[in-house]
């Protein structure tokens, strides 16, 4: 038996595993089910201050290399999480009557620097374990321009701004940043936001975007037209990333893209990641792949000699 | 892992056939091998508009049916189609129903439900099942599929009774279609019923379901959420408080889990995750 409790700016989880942004976080009761089936933690869905509708349907489908999504970050905004993180459960170690069963990432996203800010200060009323900055979301450029994250002074402003109120409300909250892989210096990127009072990464978000076009109808499938990739085909360019952002920061890093089994998962924390974010997994083994997900690595680490999941972090030769 | 067979991009097929079953419900019609159960569903794909999940009534192998109701924008550009225009599927997906051979059935449907029953009910009599297919209404001019499940009779001896409940008497039993399950239940003829099927309103279908739990019957219900994926990855669909997905762990649920989810017969939730009362 491995140790697999790992700690994540602070925060303790059960095991690396954490439910990325966007799968399966529109409610409590499912973020609860997908701790039951063995996530270390989880992730909500991005909130926003006001309602957002999203993209039309068609946003998602797969095949066995990759997954294409524009859900278009669809939320009822801060009401709604009012009502999700009162379901989900108080923080662990306080003493409510009912103590969420695992640490919860909020995640959220914005518009513009200001409205961060302004979301920054109510989601702390939550308790979350921790915030996620989401500033890479490529989903919503026709909206906004090119997210945050692609650009290295527009990522750092969003998270000197986080940083700011954050402070000014004496929160101990630790602050990630979600970065987009979509750029030639993520490290770069990383170290800006780190100078910026960033706690940590969250590495990476869908690449691309990409397009699917249907040869008879030739017309893009997705109602966006494009999407974000993720699943299998994104893997090898999750675990660079996070490897650049871990050697370039030192600050810990919630590895996410194209994770399905314990050895990919692995291999994340070798290339620096503490938490393994896990998303797309979901399309191909169900939220049951959570558990499967955890006893692989734990196999991996019994046949390996590995006593404590947290030597691999970073173990890359 | 066996990553194969993941290939959820939609197929674009033209359409069949359309056959006006109601100035506002059609059916329509697709040569196509979708290899689906009674009580599973699909995502249709209309180009430049949207994508949105139907329940499939007829699916021989060869051929299947989707009977879609025009009751928003979606369906107002589907009902523009024509036959031999494009549309994309995604699908089957979901549990579908489940029953056994030669046993006496009881099917409940409310308004559009008569549509995915009805392949049930041909694929139970297929396997010798003895089924009362109850339609409830509104009034006379709504009751779907009643010529069919007539030549459903006819096909396989009197084995599939049709019986209708309209709310203003125009046909049949003049009221609720669970007022006549509980008629079946009490007489002669319905001691033998092992098991109940409802498709239609949240509140017809937890009616139904408790009358079966009441009389110690198994229950099937097919439960109607908000859905993007379709297969279990967004979780729009999830319900409380057990976070199952409605598109993947159902849509057919037993009726006595069903009446243990907090929210059946509460609330509901839009495309943007809120909870919205029935």
């Amino acid at each position: 038996m491995t140790n697999l409790k790992v700690k994540f700016c602070g925060v303790e989880f059960e095991n690396p595993t954490v439910l990325a942004s966007g799968v399966l976080g529109v409610t409590a009761s499912s973020l609860k089910r997908v701790v039951e089936m063995g996530a270390g933690g989880v992730t909500t869905k991005s909130i926003w201050m006001e309602e957002h509708p999203g993209h039309k349907n068609p946003t998602m489908f797969g095949t066995e290399h990759f997954f294409l999504n524009a859900v278009g970050l669809s939320d009822a905004g801060i009401e709604k999480a009012k009502g999700l993180f009162a379901e989900y459960g108080e923080p662990q170690g306080s003493g409510a009557e009912k103590v969420r069963p695992a640490p919860v990432i909020a995640s959220i996203v914005a518009g513009k620097q200001s409205e961060f800010a302004e979301l920054t200060e109510e989601i702390v009323k939550l308790q979350p374990d921790i915030i996620e900055v989401n500033i890479s979301c490529p989903n919503i450029e026709d909206e906004f321009g090119i997210p945050f994250a692609c650009d290295l002074l527009k990522a750092a402003d969003v998270t000197k701004c986080v940083r700011h109120k954050l402070d000014e409300l004496e929160s101990k909250i630790p602050m990630v940043v979600k970065l987009s892989p979509n750029v030639p210096n993520i490290g770069r990127i990383a170290k800006a936001c780190a100078d910026e009072g960033a706690d940590g990464f969250c590495a990476i978000n869908t690449v691309g975007p990409g397009m699917v076009i249907d040869l008879k109808t030739r017309k893009p499938i997705l109602a966006n037209r494009v999407g974000g990739v993720s699943g299998p085909a994104i893997k090898p360019i999750a675990v660079k990333a996070v490897n650049d952002i871990h050697k370039m920061t030192g600050l810990p890093v919630i590895g996410t893209g194209g994770v399905l089994t314990g050895e990919d998962a692995v291999e994340m924390m070798m290339a620096g990641a503490t938490l393994v974010g896990i998303g797309t997994m979901v399309y191909y083994r169900e939220a049951a792949g959570f558990g499967e997900v955890v006893k692989e690595m734990d196999a991996w680490c019994n046949e390996n000699g590995v006593k404590n999941v947290g030597e691999l972090v970073g173990s890359i030769k | 892992m066996d990553v194969k067979n993941f290939n959820t991009i939609p197929e674009t097929l033209p359409i069949k056939k359309i056959v006006k079953e109601t100035d506002t419900i059609w059916t329509f019609m697709f040569d196509y091998e979708l290899g689906s159960k009674p009580g599973q569903f699909v995502m249709l794909w209309i180009p430049d508009v949207d994508e949105k999940p139907f329940s499939i009534a007829y699916d021989d192998g060869k051929e299947f049916w989707l009977t879609i109701a025009k009751v928003g924008e979606a369906t107002e550009e589907l009902f523009k189609l024509k036959e031999g225009d494009l549309v994309g599927l995604r699908g089957p997906f979901g549990t579908g129903y489940s029953w056994s051979k030669c046993e006496h059935l009881v099917l409940l449907a409310g308004g559009y439900g008569a549509a995915p029953l009805y392949g049930l009910a041909r694929a139970a009599a297929v396997d010798g099942c003895k089924v009362d297919f109850v339609v409830g209404a509104r009034s006379a001019d709504l009751l779907l599929y009643e010529d069919r499940v007539g030549e459903l009779s006819s096909e396989f001896d009197g084995a599939v009774k049709y019986c209708a409940a309209t709310d203003d008497g125009s046909k049949g039993h003049k009221g609720y279609n669970t007022e006549v399950l509980e008629e079946i239940l009490a007489s002669k003829e319905g001691e033998d019923v092992k098991q109940i099927y409802a498709c239609g309103p949240e509140m017809m279908m937890k009616k139904a379901a408790e009358i079966a739990r009441d009389k110690g019957i198994k229950s099937e219900l097919a439960l109607e959420r908000y859905m993007k994926c379709g297969f279990g990855v967004c979780g729009q669909c999830c319900l409380d408080d057990s976070g199952v997905c409605v598109c993947k762990d159902g849509t057919v649920f037993d009726g006595e889990r069903a009446l243990g989810f907090s929210e059946f017969g509460k609330y509901h939730r839009d495309s943007v995750g809120r909870k919205v009362e029935w």
